[in-house]
């Protein structure tokens, strides 16, 4: 038999309800895994022993002929989930030891469907980052090397959850996406990573970073697994507000492998100056794939893709500076004392956040201060308007929009880290999709020179999940992405 | 009301801020109770407490109770409105921002009609009724160096009503409040308790020469905690920037706090914080959108307000404006009084009793009208003994007296003390014929001229039926007698 964890989670299911393995077999496979590749930073709190737990519950299901759509199946939480008894800690040194009494939506929900937790995955502090290095437990290294043998980072916020599903430390894990955070580490660890529509996935019991962005979305080692894992994440909570009341469909029953006469857009703004050309190539690969596969590019425009990043960089900011005003030191978290209420304040926030999270606290105070209210945060918003009418026009031309995933391959761990602008340029192709609270799904598509994966994007409709799914299938099919990282 | 100062005439300018706490089970966005006076800390969800991750979820009944409201003060109920974060740092603020509504509230542009002495009245707008967050409450005095936070209010709905700057004097911003809180009263919007602080008032008080328009510096006056204290702390202040400025200073803009002990008005302590509040839309909520039929239905489910009350009491019981306007001021008076007037031939002997022997009697005893001793059946069987002149108003009084003290029906006394009145003829022919044949001296000075004699008779004849005859038949025979 192959090793339980070369399986995908379709393959784990298929093979636990058909009894050729039991799923405390499958923990005990991953919990070897994991505990094989410490190395590379993936886990800020491992949870064997539950893992084991909820793999006996599994297999008594089983046995019964009980099992749900993820009996047994091993999963990865990002640890901006909150977890009921696991300590959640958004990878900040303000929340270490804050052990929730209470479980978010999307993970009750895939425990609720039969999944097993093997741990907490690291982060980005507060999901503020794009290359993992932000943690306050330290960076994650991507397993997959370049040929000058320099670390790699794995891409962020989700540099852990990528991480481990590349190097088959867990079966599949849960990230979040406020600008990128799915989709530009799948990108750089050669996995499939999907962000749902806004409001399709419930926020609640999620670390807030920025309100009207987050959500949650699955990342595994294929598009039909995203899809899989979708269908047990997805659906309706009264508990947000800016969740939607729509049914969940079954997500895998999409994968058709059928895109004849599908319209799919290439947005000529997203051709953008410095481009690598190994980029580009692999963009045109991609377009050829589909045409192969009889489906119809047109070139269409978004023309205010080059106020994204800037608007992206206001709005998350200004949401942030607020939502991480909670943590103070007065009721959970940590406590650094003071001699007055203000210098508790001061103390506490300034040894418990990390300096990427001070300055976009000071960023997004900055641009909600009166007086800059408008120029910033008011005008951003407008320009947000603008540029979800510019897919509201290209959804008249195509169905899914084809783009790159990010603008480059993983880079060296301490690359980029004195420039935030240069990293923040990581997600000029991702942060529209946020902006304009659309789906976007990164699937594996090919090597750099420096054979590192390439990742590329679709985006779709509001709420229609299924196409993205449907059209990211035959990509990958296409692609045949088989490397494997080194680890 | 205008101050005389030495350099001329000052007339005072007010705005009001009113918190209101919405009456409501469970607090505005989670849902934990919002009951007044628990353990501290037992009412504090998650959400209260702004614990990582969680989001709010607006309480329904909360924003109907903020509809009601807004139509009781006859104002625009607007379709959409918009909740935004206020941030500021505080221990007792747990999200670090306080959600409220800033640019588009969900009730604009209403009115108020004040009762004024003399039973004049004066309509004075209403500028915006905003929903908004309470905050929890630090405690300062339990431990020397630290405070003690209660996180039980966090979170429960409160209703900021905001006055245009129209009212002129002490009375006026009395009467206001006297209103505004018989308004919240009668629609159950909020309990209007000041003293439990579930309504709290802001005063902004300026003052400007009489003839100018332009308005003056205005101090802003924080949570004074009673009707009176707020008249008195407006007075206050208003002198005190009269005197500022004619002795050569000047007015500045600041929160002032009322000083009980003292009666006077202090600067607040030294404000460390400049605070720019950053409002923003809040991105967990979406914007509040009202569906007409629920604003129709909530109408047609209104309660007659006081001011139709009262003009009905006008119109139907032919009472008083002021007289109405006193029994009107709280619902559960009105609905008193009219039990009692019910089919009444005399309605206005109904507001009389209600208004001066029941109140008066209820002020003694420190009660009201709910736990009055003597129900409203009560006094309609005493003044149907009045009526149908089983008893005189008189010896009602008595019976009155002892209907507070035992609870008793009229009947019942009038029956168990032998206080029935006597309208038979013949016994009051002969207390009359007695009081006559004992004397014979005033009867003979009476019909020699001296005819204010007449009042001693009729009182010696009152005293021989122990006050029991009809006073009207005593006087008919009585005269007739005297005449010879």
């Amino acid at each position: 038999m192959a090793t339980l964890t070369d399986l995908t989670i379709a393959g784990l299911r298929d093979g636990l309800r058909a009894r050729k393995f039991s799923a405390v077999e499958v923990a005990d496979a991953y919990i070897g895994a994991m505990a094989k590749n410490r190395h590379l930073n993936a886990f800020i709190v491992e949870t064997p022993d539950l893992a084991r737990e909820q793999a006996k519950v599994a297999d008594a299901r089983l046995a019964k002929g009980e099992g749900r759509d993820l009996e047994g199946v091993p999963l990865g939480i990002k640890d901006l989930f909150c977890t009921k008894g696991v300590q959640t800690t958004a990878g900040s040194n303000i929340l270490k030891g804050f052990v929730p009494p209470y479980e978010s939506t999307v993970t009750a929900n895939l425990f609720a469907a039969g999944a097993t937790m093997l741990g907490k995955l690291n982060l980005d502090e507060f999901a503020m980052g794009s290359a993992n290095i932000t943690s306050a437990f330290g960076h994650v290294k991507n397993p997959w090397t370049r040929k000058d043998g320099k670390d790699l980072v794995p891409g962020g916020s989700s540099g852990g959850s990528a991480a481990a599903v590349a190097a088959r430390i867990v079966a599949g894990a849960t990230g979040t996406d406020t600008g990128g955070s799915i989709r530009q580490p799948a990108s750089f660890v050669g996995i499939a990573g999907l962000k749902p529509t806004y409001g399709r996935c419930s926020r609640w019991g999620i670390v807030a970073f920025a309100s009207s962005l987050d959500q949650a979305g699955p990342m595994a080692r294929d598009v039909r697994d995203t899809a899989i894992l979708l269908k047990a994440m997805a659906g309706h909570d009264p508990k947000d507000s800016t969740s939607v009341p729509r049914p969940v469909p079954d997500y895998e029953k999409a994968l058709t492998g059928d895109v004849k006469g599908l319209r799919f857009g290439i947005p000529k703004e997203y051709r953008v100056d410095g481009m690598p050309a190994e980029i580009e190539k692999l963009w045109q690969q991609g377009i050829e794939w589909l045409k192969a596969a009889g489906a119809i590019p047109v070139e269409i425009s978004l023309p205010h893709t080059k106020y994204a990043l800037p608007t992206y960089y206001i709005i998350a900011p200004a949401e942030a500076s607020s939502n991480l005003a909670r943590y103070d030191g007065v009721r959970y978290g940590l406590r650094v004392p003071g001699n007055s209420l203000d210098e508790m304040y001061e103390n506490t926030r300034a040894q418990g956040f990390g300096a990427e999270v001070r300055r976009r606290i000071l960023i997004g105070t900055y641009v909600l201060s009166a007086g800059y209210y408008d120029a910033y945060y008011l005008k951003a918003q407008k320009v947000r308007t603008l540029i979800f009418n510019d897919f509201r026009e290209a959804w008249k031309q195509c169905d899914v929009v084809l783009t790159p995933t990010a603008p480059s391959a993983a880079f060296a761990i301490g690359d980029k880290q004195d420039d935030p602008i240069a990293m923040y340029l990581n997600d000029v192709f991702t942060v529209p999709v946020n902006l304009a609270g659309l789906p976007g799904l990164s699937v594996p598509a090919g090597l750099s020179a420096d054979g590192l994966p390439l990742g590329l994007q679709l985006i779709g409709k509001p709420f229609d999940e299924e196409t993205l799914l449907r059209v990211g299938g035959v990509v990958e099919t296409a692609a045949n992405f088989t490397a494997r990282p080194g680890v | 009301m205008i101050l005389e100062g030495k350099t001329g005439k000052w007339e005072i300018v007010i705005g009001l801020e009113v918190h209101a706490q919405v009456v409501s089970n469970a607090k505005l966005f989670s849902g934990s109770s919002a009951a007044f006076g628990a353990e501290p800390n037992t009412q504090v969800s998650f959400v209260d407490a702004a614990f990582p991750g969680m989001l709010p979820v607006i309480n329904g009944f909360c924003v109907e109770q903020a509809i009601k409201t807004g139509l009781g003060i006859e104002a625009t109920v607007n379709e959409v409105s918009i909740f935004d974060r206020k941030n500021y740092f505080y221990a007792d603020l747990p999200q670090g921002y306080q959600i409220s509504q800033y640019t588009r509230p969900i009730v604009s542009d209403g009115r108020l009609v004040l009762d004024l002495p003399g039973g004049k009245t004066k309509t004075v707008g209403i500028t915006r009724l905003h929903m908004e967050q309470d905050a929890g409450k630090s405690i300062h005095d339990q431990h020397p160096a630290k405070s003690y936070i209660d996180l039980n209010r966090s979170g429960v709905c409160l209703m900021e009503i905001v006055s245009e700057p129209e009212l002129r004097s002490p009375e006026e911003a009395g009467a206001y409040l006297k209103k505004l809180r018989a308004i919240l009263r009668y629609l159950g919007t909020c309990d209007g308790n000041m003293e439990e602080g579930s309504m709290r008032c802001d005063a902004n008080v300026s003052v400007r020469k009489v003839g100018d328009t332009a308005f003056g510096t205005r101090c802003e006056i924080k949570n004074v905690n009673s009707i009176r204290y707020v008249m008195q702390a407006i007075e206050y202040e208003a002198g005190r920037q009269v005197q500022l400025i004619e002795d050569g200073g000047k007015v500045d803009q600041e929160t002032r706090l009322w000083d009980v002990a003292k009666g006077i008005t202090r600067p607040m302590r030294s404000k460390e914080h400049a605070h720019d509040y950053r409002y923003f839309p809040d991105p967990d909520l979406l914007p509040l959108v009202l569906d007409p039929k629920d604003i129709a239905r909530i109408k047609a489910s209104m309660p007659e307000l006081p001011d139709a009350k009262k003009a009905r009491f006008v119109d139907q019981y032919k009472l008083t404006p002021y007289d109405a306007s006193v029994l009107v001021a709280e619902q559960e008076q009105a609905a008193f009084f009219e039990e009692v007037a019910k089919g009444r031939k005399d309605p206005k002997l109904a507001a009389n009793w209600v208004i001066v022997e029941l109140f008066g009697a209820l002020n003694k005893l420190g009660k009201d009208v709910t736990d009055s001793p003597v129900s409203a059946k009560n006094l309609a069987g005493l003044l149907d003994l009045i009526e149908n002149d089983t008893i005189s108003g008189r010896i009602a009084k008595d019976v009155f007296a002892i209907m507070v003290e035992t609870g008793k029906d009229a009947a019942g006394i009038v029956e168990e003390k032998g206080l029935k009145q006597v309208t038979d003829t013949g016994a009051i022919d002969a207390a009359i014929a007695k009081v006559m044949a004992e004397n014979e001296a005033k009867v003979a000075e009476y019909r020699a001229g001296k005819v204010t004699l007449f009042g001693w008779f009729v009182g010696q004849v009152m005293k021989a039926t122990g006050g029991k005859a009809n006073p009207a038949k005593v006087n008919e025979i009585l005269k007739a007698k005297l005449a010879g």
